[in-house]
């Protein structure tokens, strides 16, 4: 059981000065500019909610939202089931763990503009291996510059790539908290392996399995670099998702009002689902 | 073999192309990239690493994304420490709800506070400077090592602590000399963490830096759009950047899967 102490507060205040600095400055300034409008020169006009109705009732920003849950629950349906088979089926000890972990947490390592710029060289037409391989020796037509089907393919496909890892690993951490003792009674009761799975494994991973998701929402949904070096948000808009779109408003179009109130619409709706996620990642945790 | 371990390999084997890929372009002349298909290079050179070594605006890059990585790994654990040690250890107001708000830090898109981060950091005088990426990454590596120092702290019992004060330890005595080496693995871990998030972001660390501490990262950016497409230098630069990771993973390997769960099995 914890002890009540407040001065456990002075274990906490660096902590809470140098994020505070980092994260309400900047915060304070957003929400600056979503209430105002600027004509440079550093004039600023109020401008009440405008800007969040403005946004709020914009095609523009309906479409990128649209496309961005699309892209994060085609992305959590794809890697957490995955991740999970791929954790099931690694060995439990022996030489070849550590092996296969330091191999399977290398692409989360590689900086972000450089998985999107590997991804370019490995899907060219002609020069790239998996554009050589579509194009010329299977005979499917494979560009993701002119079409945007393909575009979607390979950006899902780059980020189960780069992040399925994740999943495995916090699977695989939780499988070998395992008991052996588990494994044994479940044989002697003639459990098969979906019952081993689903009231043996599948318990035991909840957890991590729930910051698995928790992560993996989060990262997805505010994903920026990888896509925006592999495709620009092209061919059209067709993967300008919500990160590319913000970007292109603000420091493209220079709009700072507009761009703000979207920035905030934004992180409300990943705070709401995080706070969902939270919620019953700690409601496990007090039984 | 079993069927099983075929899962396994087959993952690894998708994982590892693209990278052979990148990895067996940067051995490739230009003229050979654009003359044709090849799976192996044919005229094996190693120019474009020369290139990368011998120029300063390249290997500077490196130079610069080192500092501010490791100086954002020192802060970020020096002071996730002492608070990771008040939430495992005790109950104060607010504890739940700080905790919930440090996390929501690691929430915020990047891309949202691009802008207003160069604002505030050119406000303070420290805009191109290494201490500001380091202090701006703080952002979203705090939470994270706060979150799994936590978790390590907690498998701790507490009677360790009890035990050292009636042996007559000061806090500080048994924090540095009995709590500290109790929990190395997930000090390591966390390192490896800050280390990790604070080399792989780009946006950030772009946003604040011109030219005396520009991130490798950006430097690439600069190199694909302005040099007509070098993709044999390219790769070579992205090659580059996979070994530190591939390096301080080595090192923390066998805590590796504990770490990804937070410290939380």
């Amino acid at each position: 059981m914890k002890t009540e102490n407040q001065k456990a507060w002075f274990f906490v205040l660096p902590v809470l000065f140098l994020v505070a600095f980092n994260a309400l400055v900047p915060m304070m300034t957003v929400v600056n500019y979503s209430v105002q409008e600027t004509f440079g020169d550093n004039l600023f006009f109020w401008q009440g909610l405008d800007w969040f109705e403005q946004i709020l009732r914009s095609d523009r920003f309906h479409a990128a939202l649209g496309r961005q849950f699309l892209f994060t629950f085609m992305i959590l349906i794809i890697e957490v089931p995955l991740g999970i088979i791929i954790a099931l089926s690694m060995p439990r000890k022996g030489p070849w763990v550590p092996v296969c972990l330091v191999l399977m947490a290398l692409p989360m390592l590689i900086p972000w503009n450089v998985v999107g710029a590997m991804w370019n060289i490995f899907t060219l037409p002609k020069i790239g291996l998996l554009g050589y391989l579509m194009n010329d020796t299977l005979g499917i037509t494979y560009d993701m510059t002119q079409d945007p089907l393909a575009a979607w393919i390979t950006i899902i496909v780059m980020d189960v790539w780069h992040w399925t890892s994740l999943v495995v690993l916090l699977s695989y951490a939780g499988l070998v908290s395992i008991p052996d003792a588990y494994y044994q009674a479940a044989k002697i009761d003639g459990a098969s392996p979906w019952g081993v799975f689903r009231y043996i494994q599948l318990p035991k991973m909840k957890t991590v399995l729930t910051i698995a998701i928790l992560l993996r929402f989060m990262d997805s949904f505010n994903i920026y670099t990888e896509p925006f070096v592999l495709t620009g948000g092209g061919p059209g808009n067709s993967t300008t998702l919500l990160s590319i779109d913000l970007v292109k408003i603000a420091l493209g179009q220079f709009d700072l009002g507009p761009a703000a109130a979207m920035s905030l619409i934004y992180f409300a709706i990943t705070l709401l689902v995080s706070w969902v996620f939270y919620t019953l990642m700690t409601k496990d945790d007090a039984k | 073999m079993r069927k099983r371990s075929l899962i396994p390999i087959l993952y690894i084997a998708f994982l590892m192309l693209p990278i052979y890929w990148l990895v067996a372009m940067s051995f490739k002349t230009t003229n050979e990239i654009l003359s044709g298909f090849s799976l192996f290079p044919q005229t094996f050179t190693l120019d474009n690493y020369r290139t990368i070594f011998t120029d300063p605006s390249w290997y500077w890059g490196y130079i610069n994304s080192i500092i501010y990585v490791s100086l954002n790994t020192v802060i970020s654990v020096a002071v996730a420490l002492p608070a990771a040690y008040a939430f495992s250890r005790y109950r104060f107001l607010g504890d739940k709800q700080l905790f919930f708000w440090l996390l929501t830090n690691r929430m915020a898109p990047a891309a949202v506070f691009a802008l207003p981060f160069f604002q505030l950091y050119s406000a303070v005088g420290l805009f191109d400077t290494h201490i500001a990426v380091a202090l701006a990454h703080c952002l979203f590596n705090i939470p994270l090592a706060v979150w799994i120092l936590e978790g390590f702290m907690s498998g701790i019992p507490k009677e360790l602590d009890e035990t050292a004060y009636v042996d007559g330890y000061s806090f500080p005595r048994f924090f540095t000399k009995i709590f500290l080496p109790n929990i190395n693995a997930g000090v390591g871990v966390a390192a490896f963490f800050c280390f990790m998030f604070s080399w792989v972001e780009l946006l950030l660390a772009k946003t604040l830096t011109a030219v005396e501490a520009k991130p490798i990262a950006a430097t690439m950016t600069k190199t694909a759009s302005s040099a007509g497409y070098e993709l044999g230098l390219l790769a070579a630069a992205g090659t580059l950047t996979i070994i530190p990771g591939a390096i301080v993973i080595y090192f923390v390997r066998n805590y590796i899967a504990k770490g990804f769960a937070l410290g939380r099995v």
